[in-house]
């Protein structure tokens, strides 16, 4: 177990302009399950095989345990990687799959079949030892991936998308064994995946990453409720924070109503942010605004709304419980309830206030 | 669509009856049609010498040629040497080949080099000279060396000829390879050996055992080398069979029975790894 440091890590592929990880700062605790989030083409996959030893550094360190493995080859690294496509060898069945590290490793025979037993047992996977990987389901192949690197009990877990090839209804499952394993093994983490709701359910921390640098590193409640800037606003969150460009002066407008939000930012372009939780829906609101559409959850009502916003047709989501009588084309009033944030023209938060 | 139609053959989307007939009828009369002289031959070398020339089965179907041909008259290459040498020229230059084509094609697949586009065309590019046109310097080296009627100029020209064919396909079955797998193998402690042993090679067998199964059969089947550089009495199985041919008297019968023996080590060695060749060769048609 070790902490994980990235010290200005940078890595350029040849032929392209722009690092596809850029100065990377960013430290991860001793048994904490850090989160790489972004889109794709963010860099968090690079930023991973950087740690994994896939990918060399064109500049900055890495930091294993306070060791710097900037030049340390992978199998010298002490780590384990999942990765998307599980890369389970297929000439072997499932317990030399997940003994085959420790048997590199030169660890012997009667301890590692010990071993493989003990995590198939964790992972309910023995029935399926002497199996080979094509005859094994998705999810029972995702689980020996996970057991091939819990096996070797290393110093830090590497995981790119491990869920993503799994159905819906499996990886929310996955998702929380994963979690309670995480936590029971207290190995340190780190995890790749673009699934904001993977993100935010899984992370102690969660580092958003956008065109290789780095956005915000903060608890997932801290990233919602407080983004550092407007791209982390829009990526965090399902359906996104609604975004609404305003002129600045001591007030600002939306929709032809006013909201009081102090000097922060004056007489600059910038954007107002407010998550669909924000906008309530009533007859007593000050907004006027027409359904577009209803998209009823059962457990929760996403109204998309048309709203006359200086002039031009803008589209914002309310999130609202049920039951909802609204029907697409009527027309309804809203009010604002709660954080709305303001960004600059740079992008950066500037403020929030609470309404 | 009448309920007739319906119980017979599936019929793919867009597809028509008519069609799909006339599709495999014209498949059967190509496959007849390639299969023609094959039988032709086989049959041949089962008639006597008389019934060979007049195209007809007037003594029935005799064994004797086969025993014919077994039997060599003194100077001349006989069946047993040149199958020897057949033997030990296919299985060494194929063995090297294989020794060296392997490396270079996981080099070039699986950690490209600068500039790995020309290695490949140069490779490739040793194929574009005509034999003929090689035969010439090749035979005046062959007999500065004193490698002419040897084994080991065979084996030499057929690596030579392999090599860049070896190379190629090897590269593209290395290509298949999942490059995770790979990483995979190599964050698990791998070391170079073990990772080819251990993960490459078996996945990879299906187009090793291809690669080397064509290198055979174009070293067995090479017939201008081994004419230009052996004598007549100590060349290769192809040789062999043209030895069959005489000026005097009728031979047809004795040539097709020699052309029979001379075939069947390839056909077997195909039918044998029949399953893994194709595994093989079509490895990369599917994802």
């Amino acid at each position: 177990m070790a902490a994980v440091d990235y010290v200005e890590a940078t890595r350029l592929y040849p032929g392209t302009p722009k690092p596809a990880v850029d100065k990377l700062n960013l430290s991860v605790a001793d048994g904490e399950l850090l989160v790489l989030v972004g889109p794709s083409g963010s860099g968090k996959s690079t930023a991973l095989r950087m740690l994994a030893g896939l990918e060399p550094l064109d500049a900055g360190r890495i930091l294993i345990g306070g060791d710097d493995v900037s030049s340390v080859r992978p199998r010298e690294r002490d780590i384990a990687m999942v990765f998307q496509s599980y890369a389970l060898y297929p000439n072997l069945d499932v317990a030399q799959n997940m003994g085959f590290a420790l048997k590199q490793q030169g660890v012997s025979k009667e301890e590692r079949g010990k071993r493989v037993r003990d995590v198939a047992k964790i992972l309910d996977l023995e029935p399926y030892l002497d199996r080979k990987p094509r005859n094994l389901s998705g999810g029972q192949r995702q689980r020996v991936a996970m057991g091939r690197a819990i096996v070797r009990q290393p110093r830090v877990y590497l995981m790119d998308e491990p869920l993503s090839n799994l159905d819906a209804k499996l990886r929310v499952q996955t998702r929380a064994e994963l979690v309670e394993l995480q936590k029971r093994l207290a190995v340190t983490t780190v995890y790749v995946t673009h699934d904001q709701v993977e993100a935010m359910t899984m992370g102690h921390r969660v580092a958003v990453l956008r065109d290789g640098e780095l956005q915000q590193v903060e608890a997932p409640s801290t990233l919602y409720h407080e983004p550092a800037n407007q791209f982390v606003a829009g990526f965090i969150g399902s359906p996104a924070m609604n975004m609404l460009p305003v002129a600045v002066d001591r007030s600002i407008k939306i929709a032809g109503a006013e909201i009081r939000i102090g000097a922060a930012v004056v007489g600059e372009a910038a954007t107002v942010g407010f998550r669909p939780e924000t906008v309530v829906i009533g007859d007593d609101g000050p907004f006027p605004a027409r359904i577009r559409l209803v998209e009823d959850l059962g457990s929760e009502v996403f109204v998309h709304l048309i709203i006359d916003h200086e002039g031009e047709e803008r589209r914002i989501v309310a999130k609202v419980d049920p039951p909802f009588a609204g029907k697409t084309d009527e027309n309804v009033r809203f009010m604002l309830r709660g954080k709305v944030h303001l960004f600059d023209a740079a992008e950066a938060r500037r403020a929030t206030v609470t309404l | 669509m009448t309920d007739a139609e319906r119980r017979g053959t599936k019929l793919g989307i867009g597809e028509r009856r008519s069609v799909v007939i006339g599709v495999g009828v014209l498949a059967w009369l190509v496959g007849l049609l390639w299969i023609f002289p094959v039988a032709w031959t086989v049959l041949t070398s089962f008639k006597t010498e008389d019934d060979a020339a007049a195209q007809t089965l007037h003594h029935g179907l005799s064994f004797g040629r086969y025993s014919d041909i077994g039997h060599s008259t003194q100077g001349t290459l006989s069946l047993q040497s040149a199958f020897t040498n057949s033997l030990v020229v296919v299985l060494v230059s194929t063995t090297i080949v294989m020794l060296l084509a392997l490396p270079a094609a996981y080099a070039l697949a699986i950690r490209p080099i600068h500039k790995w586009r020309d290695v490949l065309f140069f490779f490739i590019s040793t194929k574009f000279l005509p034999i003929v046109a090689s035969i010439f310097p090749i035979y005046v080296y062959a007999e500065k060396w004193n490698l002419i009627g040897t084994r080991t100029v065979l084996i030499i020209l057929y690596i030579a000829i392999n090599l860049p064919l070896a190379i190629w396909m090897l590269r593209s079955f290395f290509k298949e390879i999942p490059r995770e797998l790979i990483e995979a193998a190599e964050i698990d402690g791998t070391n170079l050996y073990n990772q080819l042993r251990t993960v490459i090679l078996p996945i990879a067998a299906p187009g090793i055992a291809a690669t080397a199964l064509l290198c055979v059969i174009f070293a067995w089947n090479e017939y201008f080398y081994a004419l230009q550089l052996n004598f007549a009495s100590a060349s290769t199985m192809p040789q062999w069979v043209t030895s069959n041919v005489s000026t005097r008297g009728n031979f047809l019968a004795k040539l097709s029975a020699a052309s029979v023996i001379a075939c069947l080590p390839v056909v077997i060695a195909g039918w044998a790894t029949q399953k893994r060749m194709i595994r093989g060769l079509s490895m990369g048609a599917l994802k």
